[in-house]
């Protein structure tokens, strides 16, 4: 093989990658938080209403599960602000995609997760005199979230792989440090090299911390 | 004498088609125990889930201290069904303890029995935790109150689901078989703690299939067949002398030794 690697222009612009991945563990983060909070909503909405706000629901999610996440990245960041004149940073146009892509999936984690609430849980805090909203808040919700956890914390590593998409809008975050890097010094494979194992020691990172968060919940509730 | 605590009339209750609940006429006073017995699917269950409006019966009434819990009177002779909130208020008044306890498992013991007295008696905190306190300590779980549910055994947690309904001074205690999904040798634990309400004079409708239990908690044994109360009366007139054919039945199945006796 007559390739010499060579990693000195890595190390050089190593503070480029490192920055991209504090960008990519935020923006992961924040989508996480509006997605739960959408996916809570609609979730509410698609198991306490009728069959109109259901469909509501469906199309939203459907809309967005059926259509690759790229397209939604262009779609919000060149198509919104076009049709509604609209500005945004590239930045804020990925979070508002990555959020809505999440929520989609999270309202049928959490819609699931309702479902599996033990009737009797429900029945128990009727008996005591309970209110249908301090039954959604007191115990619904809680012992929904103890349900989810587990897809909850997927939900987090996989949302924290695809911020890599955000590379096409140039926000910078860790891929597109990487092409950053390759466009101005072509090493192409070394930087490849080093942000894989960046991805996947991060990713493997969350998980465990994460098993350990929903360990110590379960245990203590 | 005064109006009955609980005043069940014309009760019904089809699931489809299939009529669980044929007109039930039932009054218990304050004070009484009654033993709610019969065999499995004769509806003793669904009726004890009207009381608290659990079940939404289809026709009669259920009234608690003369409240009628599923509408109330417009005044001008219509009934209007309850809001939630009515109803959330009134249920209070009636306590549940379930076969299968259902502690909210994300509150530990002492929480269980507090959400109630914060929330619903909106009591302050404090005074909430010492009451809970109090009841834990009586049904002899002072060393657990901190446990989750799943820290502590059936009996354990059966135990805290009655402190958690007691605790809130229900006008009526239900209990829905209590004991039938513990192991043998916890079911004794629970049932002390209900005799014990018994002599205090909790007023409480017992559904169970332990004979001697109905015998010896009841004050009155009522036995349910084919959604119809079939008898209604003192555990000895009703367990001792039946005079019904399907009660002796009944009675026979689960104690074949002493249907040979006889």
């Amino acid at each position: 093989m007559d390739y010499h690697f060579n990693f000195r222009y890595i190390w050089k612009h190593f503070d480029r990658l490192l920055d991209g991945l504090v960008l990519s563990l935020e923006l992961a983060f924040i989508s996480i938080l509006i997605g739960i909070v959408i996916g809570l909503a609609l979730a509410l909405v698609h198991t306490d209403f009728g069959w109109k706000a259901r469909s509501f629901v469906a199309v939203y999610v459907e809309g967005i599960r059926n259509v690759p996440l790229l397209l939604l990245v262009y779609l919000v960041f060149y198509g919104l602000p076009q049709a509604g004149g609209m500005e945004y940073s590239a930045q804020t146009s990925f979070i508002i995609t990555l959020s809505l892509y999440s929520g989609a999936y999270l309202v049928e984690v959490f819609r699931s997760g309702f479902d599996a609430v033990p009737t009797g849980l429900i029945d128990a805090g009727k008996a005591i005199g309970l209110t249908p909203w301090q039954r959604l808040i007191y115990i619904r919700i809680p012992t929904m979230f103890r349900i989810v956890l587990p897809s909850l914390s997927n939900a987090f590593i996989s949302l924290f792989k695809d911020t890599s998409i955000a590379s096409v809008i140039a926000v910078p975050e860790l891929t597109y440090g990487a092409q950053w890097i390759n466009f101005n010094t072509f090493r192409i494979i070394e930087v490849y090299v080093v942000i894989t194992p960046m991805y996947l020691v991060t990713g493997y990172a969350i998980l465990i911390g994460l098993r350990q968060i929903e360990n110590r919940y379960l245990k203590r509730s | 004498m005064s109006d009955p605590l609980v005043k069940i009339s014309g009760l019904t209750k089809a699931f489809g088609d299939v009529e669980v609940l044929k007109g039930i006429d039932l009054e218990i006073n304050t004070g009484q125990v009654v033993s709610l017995i019969g065999p499995s699917g004769s509806g003793k269950t669904t009726l004890l889930r009207c009381i608290n409006y659990l079940v939404e019966y289809d026709d009669g009434s259920v009234l608690i201290d003369g409240q009628e819990i599923a509408h109330k009177d417009t005044g001008n002779g219509t009934r209007q069904p309850r809001s939630e909130r009515e109803l959330s208020a009134i249920r209070a008044q009636v306590g549940m303890v379930f076969q299968l306890f259902y502690l909210y498992p994300h509150l530990s013991a002492i929480e269980n029995v507090t959400l109630g007295l914060t929330k619903v008696r909106k009591l302050p905190k404090a005074q909430a935790q010492s009451m809970a306190e109090a009841w834990l300590e009586r049904v002899g779980l002072s060393d657990k109150m901190n446990n989750m549910p799943s820290e502590l055994s059936g009996g354990q947690q059966q135990r805290v689901g009655i402190a958690r309904a007691v605790a809130m001074e229900p006008k009526v205690l239900l209990l829905d078989e209590i004991t039938s999904a513990l192991d043998p040798e916890l079911v004794g634990e629970v049932l002390a703690v209900v005799q014990s309400l018994a002599k205090e004079g909790m007023t409480m409708i017992v559904v169970t299939h332990e004979m001697t239990f109905a015998r010896d908690v009841g004050n009155r044994v009522v036995f349910m067949d084919e959604g119809r109360v079939v008898a209604d009366g003192l555990p000895s007139e009703v367990l001792d002398n039946p005079e019904n054919e399907r009660l002796r039945t009944f009675l026979s199945r689960l104690n074949p030794h002493l249907a040979l006796e006889k």
